[in-house]
């Protein structure tokens, strides 16, 4: 929806925050349910409903539990029956400088004394965190403190010791520390979001006096907007690529027209200067595995000859997709789309031209663009957007563009072969398979996310569910690795199992899109039904559950051999196999017992 | 500002609000004859009519306004 797309009007969103809701409800959309439990430090109460509006606009359906008035802290420590039958998929802890109660009263401290109020501020949240974390397993998000509007003593209280803005940097510290030696617990940035929107617009004390708001109402819908983007990249709702325009995006001037010696690049002028910024802005987003493309109307020679301009920053290889030509440009995206295996929902577009984004938006409404007005512009839109909001980062991110780039080569190499098995086998793959080992979960929870197309079930894992089922004993779980001649493609295939005497249900079955057609899952078969005879199962369950993206595994255990039992009127269906005897199924990948990593 | 050119604007921000076109606000209007108005979506009542109007209320006016009619009368003074 238009209106929740950022940049947003955030006195419209509250204007009309029942009209939004009653619209996107009815939209028809399908999406995932989840239980949020908001514990607040201040009044939370319009912070949820317009919450709720972004998080069904990101495709996540919540159910909210919110803590009485300032309990977080009981509903935490001390626990609270209803919280304990929500029981909650994800937490977030709404505290602002408001709740810090330890901070510093007088001059006269001594630096021993704030030391120690400091450290019983900590113990406070850290007991927060910790009674959480043993009642709940679920991510939590916590707000970091925003700085004090007003100082009675002026810069002196950002560094002295009895300072409270001094204080309150040091508790975010604390804060950044915590988030970054515990799994699943993520910081809302409330400390950058006050400075960006302005301390004087942040904070409004009669708020506070008259509804104890720690904010104020008008900043709420960003403060919202930033919390559902922690929600919805958890959730893998994340954007996956940047699709870019190259005359005045990527530089300045027109390479058709000015030759490549006439553009805008690089230290001489000042419009060289920023879009050299711009570049590496954009290449700093590969290592957390954003996906970068070309989409330009342009002779693609051209192209080519602008990127190699000797002060371009981003060359030819940065791209995972370079659609040079006349077509229009929604074919384009549509066609590289097709070709990474990628929803058209995961692409930004950008470009200077607003007709050309306003016909990618009316052709392609999934794709979000950015129109590149100036090179500040844009890459403010970037940082505000969320469309790339981190939260975890796994080593497969940082090499996500070279292991399409090996894709791209594996295709040309294709092309060769008339035998399609002829073609496999001269990949010369190799697939190691385990179970969920410690450095895997972060991955194996991500992909669980985030596969939407080879997904049997689409069923959600939190991090903390994974770390329980990876020392399961009435579960199988394998995670499959598949490398080949042209380089690893990491974790990209998860089963989950669960047994039920001779029995076993599975409940997860997925893979990711990169290694469609290269038999995985036949490699992947074999090995559950190895680890299955090993622990004297005899016959598997499959369910596939249909939904708006992953028919291409509709008849997947049909192709296995499995027999359809039962099919509903929904599309969902249940299969069966009896393993006795079963015979190994896939020809054409080595597979390699693992190497445990201590 | 007048009241007759207050009103059909006040009553845009009302519908929008409470997500009901049909109604219809005068100055004896009070919170009891709709059904929606509690103290939260007060909250956002008077957010909104802030940035209709482009005015803040005062602390006392927020907590203190009987009817519509006082509202109207604090627009008349100060708003835009």
């Amino acid at each position: 929806m238009k209106e929740l797309v950022f940049p947003f009007d955030s006195a419209y969103i509250m204007r009309k925050k029942r009209g939004l809701r009653k619209e996107l409800l009815s939209d028809g959309s399908v999406r995932i349910k989840k239980k949020i439990a908001v514990l607040g430090g201040s009044t939370t109460d319009h912070i949820v409903s317009v919450l709720e509006l972004f998080l069904l606009n990101f495709g996540i359906e919540p159910v909210f539990y919110q803590s009485e008035y300032n309990k977080f802290y009981e509903d935490a420590v001390f626990g609270n029956p209803e919280l304990d039958s929500f029981s909650p998929d994800m937490i977030f802890i709404h505290t602002t400088s408001r709740n810090l109660t330890c901070t510093p009263e007088s001059p006269s401290e001594t630096a021993e004394s704030v030391k120690s109020r400091l450290n019983e501020q900590k113990d406070i949240f850290k007991q927060v965190w910790e009674s959480l974390e043993k009642r709940f397993h679920c991510p939590v998000i916590q707000n970091n403190f925003e700085l004090p509007l007003f100082r009675r003593s002026g810069s002196f209280d950002g560094w002295s010791t009895c300072g409270q803005a001094a204080f309150i940097q040091r508790m975010n510290v604390f804060v950044s520390d915590w988030a970054r030696t515990h799994k699943g617990f993520f910081v809302n940035d409330i400390n950058y979001l006050s400075s960006v929107l302005g301390l004087t617009k942040w904070h409004n004390a009669d708020d506070w006096y008259l509804y104890k708001y720690a904010m104020s109402t008008e900043v709420i819908p960003e403060l919202a907007y930033s919390i559902a983007c922690i929600i919805k990249s958890v959730y893998g709702k994340n954007k996956k690529v940047i699709d870019l325009d190259l005359d005045n995006t990527l530089w300045g001037g027109v390479i058709g027209d000015d030759g490549q010696e006439g553009i805008e690049i690089g230290p001489e002028t000042a419009t060289g200067q920023s879009f050299s910024e711009f570049q590496s802005f954009l290449k700093g987003y590969k290592d957390y595995g954003v996906l970068l493309a070309v989409c330009s109307k342009n002779e693609e020679e051209n192209t080519l000859l602008g990127l190699k301009h000797p002060s371009s920053i981003l060359a030819p290889d940065d791209f995972v997709s370079i659609k040079a030509n006349w077509q229009p440009k929604d074919q384009n995206i549509a066609e590289s789309a097709d070709e990474l295996s990628l929803g058209i929902d995961s692409f930004v577009f950008i470009d200077d031209n607003p007709a050309e984004c306003a016909i990618v938006e009316g052709q392609l409404p999934a794709v979000q663009t950015v129109p590149m007005t100036s090179v500040h512009d844009a890459m403010y839109a970037l940082s505000r957007s969320g469309y790339f909001e981190i939260t975890s980062l796994s080593a497969d991110d940082m090499h996500r563009s070279e292991m399409y780039a090996a894709n791209a080569r594996r295709a040309s190499q294709q092309k060769q072969f008339v035998n399609y098995t002829d073609y496999l086998l001269s990949l010369d793959m190799t697939a190691e398979i385990s179970g969920f080992e410690p450095v895997y979960i972060q991955r194996v929870t991500q992909l669980t996310n985030k596969s939407n197309q080879f997904n049997l079930t689409t069923r959600r894992y939190t991090e903390n569910e994974i770390q329980q089922l990876s020392t399961s004993s009435d579960h199988i779980c394998l995670c499959g690795q598949l490398s080949d001649k042209f380089g690893d493609n990491g974790i990209v295939s998860v089963v989950i199992g669960k047994i039920k005497g001779n029995e076993l249900d599975i409940e997860l079955w997925l893979m990711s899109c990169r290694v469609l057609k290269r038999d995985m899952e036949l490699a992947m078969l074999d090995e559950l039904v190895k680890q299955a005879k090993s622990k004297n199962i005899t016959e598997l369950n499959g369910y596939y559950y249909k939904t708006a993206k992953n028919n291409m595994v509709s008849e997947l255990y049909g192709d296995f051999g499995f027999t359809l039992i039962k099919k509903d009127e929904n599309g969902d269906s249940v299969w069966h196999l009896d393993i006795t005897d079963y015979k190994q199924k896939n020809k054409v990948i080595k597979t390699k017992e693992k190497e445990l990593i201590k | 500002m007048n009241t007759n050119e207050i009103i059909p604007r006040l009553n845009e921000v009302f519908r929008d609000v409470f997500g009901d076109s049909s109604i219809s606000v005068t100055a004896s209007t009070t919170a009891d004859d709709i059904e929606d108005w509690d103290s939260i979506e007060h909250i956002n009542l008077i957010g909104a009519v802030e940035s209709e109007f482009g005015m803040r209320f005062k602390m006392r006016e927020v907590s203190g306004m009987k009817n519509v009619g006082e509202m109207i009368n604090i627009i008349a003074e100060r708003g835009k």
